[in-house]
């Protein structure tokens, strides 16, 4: 288990403005994923714990060992903390055999069971034949396995990726998310993971820890922070909602229900706690929770009468861009269906609708 | 006419010798230079580099001063060996070893400078030393600039003249090296041994070259 506090500022320069980083988390067996864009810190978070870098403050335990203590002056070199780290680019050595990358790394256990580890970790991660060849000499996926299994040969305490998936074409990304997850179940090491795709998160993450230029947003399960983000900042950063300003009408808390003005149409909505009648706000939903069909009279309650400006391709899915802001993701087959329809109507659900 | 090679030899011995102590002492100056930070960094690296941009005779000079008979440094010499050290073909070594010295450092300061980042880090996660990690991931590393510079080094050791001349001085048979005696031959009129000696050290220089480049084209 991992926690760790941790406060780093960098002064503005004239080439770059000035950043500070104060967070504070916990990662326990499991996959824990931080997310966040490019520049929020994820990396530094990464390289603080492992020992490149040192905090300004903070404190940083794993297990029962402290590996950074502001106050009391400790700070461990990355060689005392026992952490596995997944570079980007692997850093395997290139001038070694993947089997003396492996041995390399063996070489902090006793010398009788060095031998059979190395040969154990082969093996597991499918590496025996190419173990004589030199990282170069072998494939992708073979570099990204033995790279993973150089980290965990020493039995770290906590294992760092740093944007693992970066780069990588889809079948080499499927084959590092089987790996990751057979680590997950075989060595129960807590897993620290940095990334910047939300598809990642959902493949491999139990915990999910958004930051945001230097500060954590929001922390959760990657389905709770999805189907609630927290602002309209997580909001953005997730992706692929819908966020169209808007302004509360009535609120009923005895009926939980509420009635949303977004441009010309009203619609209803839940209970918004902390809301006042007449706040505007941005109702943020999902592309699949809403429903588009031909318009047949007179709309029904929230059903909201739309023109379409542009349909956009995707391989699972079409996407339909209506006038407003309002995106609706079809399946392929029910857009063919109506492909021919001239007037639609967007469909509201009553609940599952958030103001930001 | 015969022809006496004791300075070619003995060229080759000073170059040897003076390469190998600065390999020993210019690989550690490079990796601290690439590595550290501290202050006066900037001064340290200017130290070194001055021999490079120095006339030869402002250096010999420096050493004359420095490791001359009634210097203190010279006399701890003479107590330590018993004999002096100037005008011996071991002074002939430390001006080699001062001009080559400077090219060896800059070269592997480069070389270690270069290297990617995150190969020290992994060594670093991987529990290795500090000392594990120069032998075993850095040195390998920068092995083909390192062994160019050492060349480099070898060739520049091979052709020193002004420093050698003031501390070594020129004593046929015992001090003379092939620069100082091509110089010789020709103020004595002796042309043929002079061709003879300029075409050997120009063919060992093209060699060395050769080499160098075959070493960093990899």
């Amino acid at each position: 288990m991992l926690q760790a506090r941790i406060r780093k500022a960098f002064a503005a320069r004239a080439e770059s403005a000035g950043f500070s980083l104060d967070v504070e988390l916990r990662a326990a067996a499991g996959v824990t994923v931080l997310f966040g864009p490019s520049g929020a810190g994820k990396t530094m978070v990464l390289d603080s714990i492992a020992g490149f870098v040192r905090p300004d403050e903070g404190r940083i335990l794993l297990d029962d060992a402290i590996l950074f203590d502001g106050p009391a002056q400790v700070h461990l070199n990355p060689q005392q903390r026992n952490c596995g780290y997944v570079f980007q680019n692997y850093a395997l050595f290139p001038h070694m055999t993947l089997r003396q990358n492996l041995q390399f790394a063996a070489e902090r256990r006793p010398r009788l069971e060095r031998h059979r580890r190395v040969n154990e970790m082969l093996d597991r991660f499918h590496l025996a034949e190419a173990a004589a060849r030199r990282p170069h000499e072998v494939s992708g996926g073979q570099r990204q396995r033995c790279s993973i299994a150089r980290a965990l040969i020493g039995e770290p305490k906590l294992l760092l990726l740093d944007e693992p998936a970066q780069g990588l074409d889809a079948p080499l990304r499927s084959e590092l998310y089987q790996t990751l997850r057979e680590v997950r179940s075989a060595f129960g090491t807590p897993v620290l993971l940095v990334t910047h795709d939300l598809d990642e998160c959902f493949e491999l993450g139990e915990e999910m820890i958004v930051l945001q230029e230097g500060r954590i947003v929001q922390t959760g399960s990657p389905r709770e922070i999805l189907d609630r983000p927290a602002n309209l900042d997580v909001a953005r950063l997730l992706g692929s909602f819908n966020l169209l300003s808007g302004e509360i009408r009535t609120l009923d808390p005895g009926r939980n229900s509420s009635r949303l003005r977004i441009g010309e149409f009203e619609i209803d909505g839940p209970y918004f706690p902390g809301r006042l009648k007449g706040d505007r706000v941005t109702v943020c939903v999902r592309p699949e929770q809403l429903a588009a069909f031909p318009r047949n009279g007179r709309p029904s309650p929230n059903q909201v009468p739309v023109a379409l400006e542009r349909v956009v391709e995707k391989p699972q899915y079409v996407r339909l861009e209506f006038t407003g802001g309002i995106a609706v993701n079809l399946p392929r087959a029910e857009y063919e269906r109506q492909r021919e329809t001239a007037e639609w109507v967007v469909q509201f659900p009553a609940s599952g609708i958030r103001a930001l | 006419m015969a022809i006496d090679w004791f300075p070619l030899w003995l060229s080759l011995r000073v170059a040897v010798i003076s390469t190998l102590i600065a390999l020993a002492g210019g690989l550690w100056i490079a990796y601290i230079l690439a590595n550290r930070d501290f202050r006066g960094k900037s001064v340290a690296d200017a130290a070194v580099t001055l021999p490079l941009v120095l006339p030869p005779t402002v250096l010999g000079y420096y050493l004359l001063v420095l490791l001359g008979r009634s210097s203190p440094l010279g006399k701890l010499w003479e107590k330590v060996f018993g004999s002096p050290l100037v005008f011996t073909w071991k002074a002939a070594v430390v001006a080699a070893l001062f001009h080559s010295l400077p090219l060896l450092v800059k070269s592997s300061r480069a070389a270690f400078e270069s290297i990617d980042r995150s190969f020290e880090r992994a060594a670093r996660t991987l529990g290795a030393s500090e000392w594990k990690l120069f032998w075993r991931v850095t040195l390998p590393l920068a092995r083909r600039s390192i062994l160019a510079a050492a060349a480099l080094a070898f060739a520049r050791s091979l052709g020193e003249f002004g420093a050698t001349l003031m501390i070594a001085g020129n004593i046929p048979g015992r001090t003379q090296t092939v620069a100082v005696a091509i110089y010789d031959a020709l103020e004595y009129g002796n042309s043929t041994l002079a061709l003879v000696l300029v075409l050997v050290i120009s063919a060992i220089a093209l060699a060395i070259l050769t080499l160098t480049t075959r070493l960093e084209e990899h």
